[in-house]
């Protein structure tokens, strides 16, 4: 919690566009000069919440995926929801959409996806299994994937192609106050459940036979489970961009702290990514004159902490 | 190993298909940017060119003999292209990896030569020696730089076979580049206003001093505020425009220009404050670049007018029917030209 507000504050103080400590203050407290208050209300303020709700959506996604899934490398992507909602918004900077409906695009497309994964995975034999409902999303994630080399390759190259890089790298460079009301309202619904049911998540991962002994509808509630995470990922990808590794990585130094029970893990989640988020995309629009886009970023300064974290204390995480 | 046989089959065949239309008539030999001789068809009738800033060249020069078109003219570019031209077939481009045409398309539009005209390097010098004798067309390459341009349109002129109609357009160049020297000799260096390039829909792509994307603001002596490190294009965030703080935005996109005033992180730039941002004119051809080529010779005129209101010479109107007329062939009436410039 303190991280995570060092980390807001660290995020409100830096940017390329100088603001002392004093005009911060003044603004914040209703004053200051007109530029200032555009650059702290209008920019930099939205972006830092931004940066704390992706990070918090992917984290507890990934957390929930981890859970229901009983499997440590799984990552909110795993049923294609992130090549789902790239497809949709790339292929919104193709037809050249105003911004908000490729926002929009990306948010649909993606939730699209998984529900098509449910429903092939469903109608197939031995539907309802994991296996199957992730071989299906691996599958589907691959068409989302060659529709959006297909997107690339029909897009304008001097003006279209750039946009479509950039946008599939992930970056909050863009992001506007509207773009964090509309993505707010998609991932407090997807987190709420999550929270409210985090105790009788953390039973599915005993097994579904140990939770139906306990009195739990282990296919149901995972599908709920799916839904949320689903929600809170297209909300983000279609707000973000596509950012990798904080959805697999943050769950696991969360982990590290707090061991594998899902009640006590989700909020720590929830708090080490919005930290981390900020914190990689105050780097990512200071360390440069150009934007670094959050998905190299996340990975150079990810990895190798996630590294150094496994080797201190590798006690706790394969409970 | 089954395929073995069968590549082995169709390079010969290939071979013995493109030995034969070399040698089969006279031409010219010709040294081109990278140093290689290439033996051009004396009068070359059906040329294909490689990418967007050859296809714009090869249309002022000898319009007669595209065979298509990199990327089709969209429908506002028709006007200002002459009607024979508008029909032409979307080709592709042909650029190494980046390829949307494959050789065999290529072969069935019938070129007997192949132009390009941009960045010279050894990849483009190997990819032109390879093509050249996979599908048998002599391909030429000529350098893109702005600096050489009235050299280029020489050059190109003189392989296209088209020599006096290259040494109009050339002069024509010549003395475009000469008046904005001596256009900047009078405006002393702190008075040039900071300039930042706005691409994107929200405007927050850029490019740099040194990419070919804004070579032509640092031409007329605007100083770029994007220090960036990469050549090409780059993305910024909305608080590093502010800091930057442009006295003048040029943009290439229609949605921004149109909305930068009501989009409140942009509210403050000098730019934005003073209605200084101009939206760069696109058809048929770009001012700034899309392509990089001789249609960026008219947009130093426009960005003299928009840089410097109070020095530029001479009615920017006047001068942009008279580019249309030499460099396109096509005579836009004057409320075509308004429109054109956006009123």
């Amino acid at each position: 919690m303190l991280g995570l507000i060092a980390a807001l504050l660290v995020g409100a103080a830096v940017g390329p566009y100088p603001l002392s400590l004093r005009q911060i203050a003044e603004v914040l407290s209703g004053g200051g000069e007109a530029q200032a208050q555009t650059v702290l209300w209008n920019i930099r303020l939205p972006r830092v919440f931004a940066a704390a709700l992706v990070g918090a959506a992917l984290s507890a996604a990934g957390a929930a995926y981890q859970t229901v899934f009983r499997n440590p490398l799984v990552s909110p992507d795993i049923l294609g929801v992130s090549a789902g909602a790239g497809f949709g918004a790339v292929l919104g900077i193709l037809l050249g959409l105003p911004v908000m409906a490729i926002q929009m695009a990306g948010f649909g497309a993606g939730i699209g996806t998984v529900a098509l994964v449910m429903l092939l995975s469903l109608s197939l034999r031995g539907g309802g299994q994991v296996l199957v409902l992730v071989l299906c999303g691996i599958a589907v994630g691959a068409l989302a994937g060659a529709g959006i080399s297909l997107v690339k390759l029909l897009a304008d190259p001097e003006q279209q192609l750039p946009a479509i890089t950039f946008w599939l790298m992930g970056s909050l460079a863009g992001i506007k106050r509207p773009d964090v009301a509309a993505a707010l309202p998609a991932i407090l619904l997807g987190l709420a459940p999550l929270i409210a049911l985090r105790w009788r998540i953390g039973i599915l991962s005993l097994g579904d036979d140990e939770a139906r002994s306990m009195g739990i509808e282990a296919g149901r509630l995972r599908l709920l489970v799916i839904a949320c995470a689903t929600l809170m990922t297209s909300a983000s990808v279609a707000m973000a961009g596509v950012i990798g590794w904080i959805g697999l990585m943050v769950p696991h130094m969360a982990r590290l702290i707090t061991g594998p029970r899902f009640d006590r893990l989700l909020p720590v989640a929830m708090l080490t990514g919005a930290g981390f988020m900020v914190l990689v995309d105050t780097a990512a629009r200071t360390i440069a004159v150009m934007e670094v886009p959050l998905g190299i970023l996340t990975a150079v300064l990810g990895a190798p902490v996630f590294v150094w974290l496994l080797t201190r204390g590798a006690k706790s995480w394969a409970e | 190993m089954r395929h073995f046989p069968s590549h082995a089959l169709k390079g010969a065949i290939l071979a013995a298909l493109t030995a034969f239309p070399a040698f089969a008539f006279d031409g010219q030999t010709i040294t081109d940017a990278t140093g290689r001789e290439v033996l051009v068809p004396a009068n070359p009738a059906r040329v294909f060119a490689a990418g967007p800033p050859a296809s714009t060249l090869l249309y002022t020069l000898k319009p007669e003999a595209m065979v298509g078109w990199v990327r089709a003219p969209k429908k506002g570019d028709l006007p200002f292209l002459l009607p024979a031209t508008a029909e032409l077939p979307e080709l592709g481009r042909l650029t190494g990896k980046g390829d949307t045409l494959n050789l065999e398309g290529l072969l069935a539009s019938e070129p007997d030569l192949i132009v390009d005209y941009g960045t010279v390097n050894d990849t483009y010098k190997d990819l032109a020696a390879r093509v050249q004798e996979q599908a048998g067309v002599p391909y030429v390459l000529i350098d893109g730089s702005f600096a050489a341009l009235p050299q280029s349109i020489r050059d190109m002129g003189k392989v296209l076979a088209v020599p006096e109609r290259a040494e109009t357009l050339a002069a024509y160049a010549e003395a475009a580049l000469a008046e904005n020297d001596a256009l900047l000799a009078e405006i002393p260096e702190d008075q040039r206003p900071t300039v930042y390039l706005a691409r994107g829909p929200e405007g927050l792509e850029t490019a740099g001093k040194g990419s070919i994307n804004a070579e032509i603001i640092e031409r007329v002596g605007g100083r770029n505020v994007a220090e960036v490190e990469s050549k090409g294009l780059a993305n910024v965030s909305p608080e590093q425009v502010q800091g930057w703080a442009p006295e003048v935005i040029i943009t290439i996109d229609r949605d921004f220009a149109a909305n930068v005033g009501s989009m409140p992180e942009w509210q403050g730039v000098p730019a934005v404050k003073n209605g200084r941002v101009y939206l760069a004119p696109s058809a048929p051809f770009g001012f700034i670049d899309t392509p990089p080529s001789v249609n960026r010779l008219i947009g130093l005129k426009w960005l003299a007018h928009k840089l410097y209101p109070d020095h530029a010479k001479g009615d920017l109107k006047a001068d942009v029917a008279a580019f249309y007329g030499l460099f396109y062939g096509v005579k836009p009436d004057e409320a075509a030209i308004t429109a054109l410039l956006g009123g």
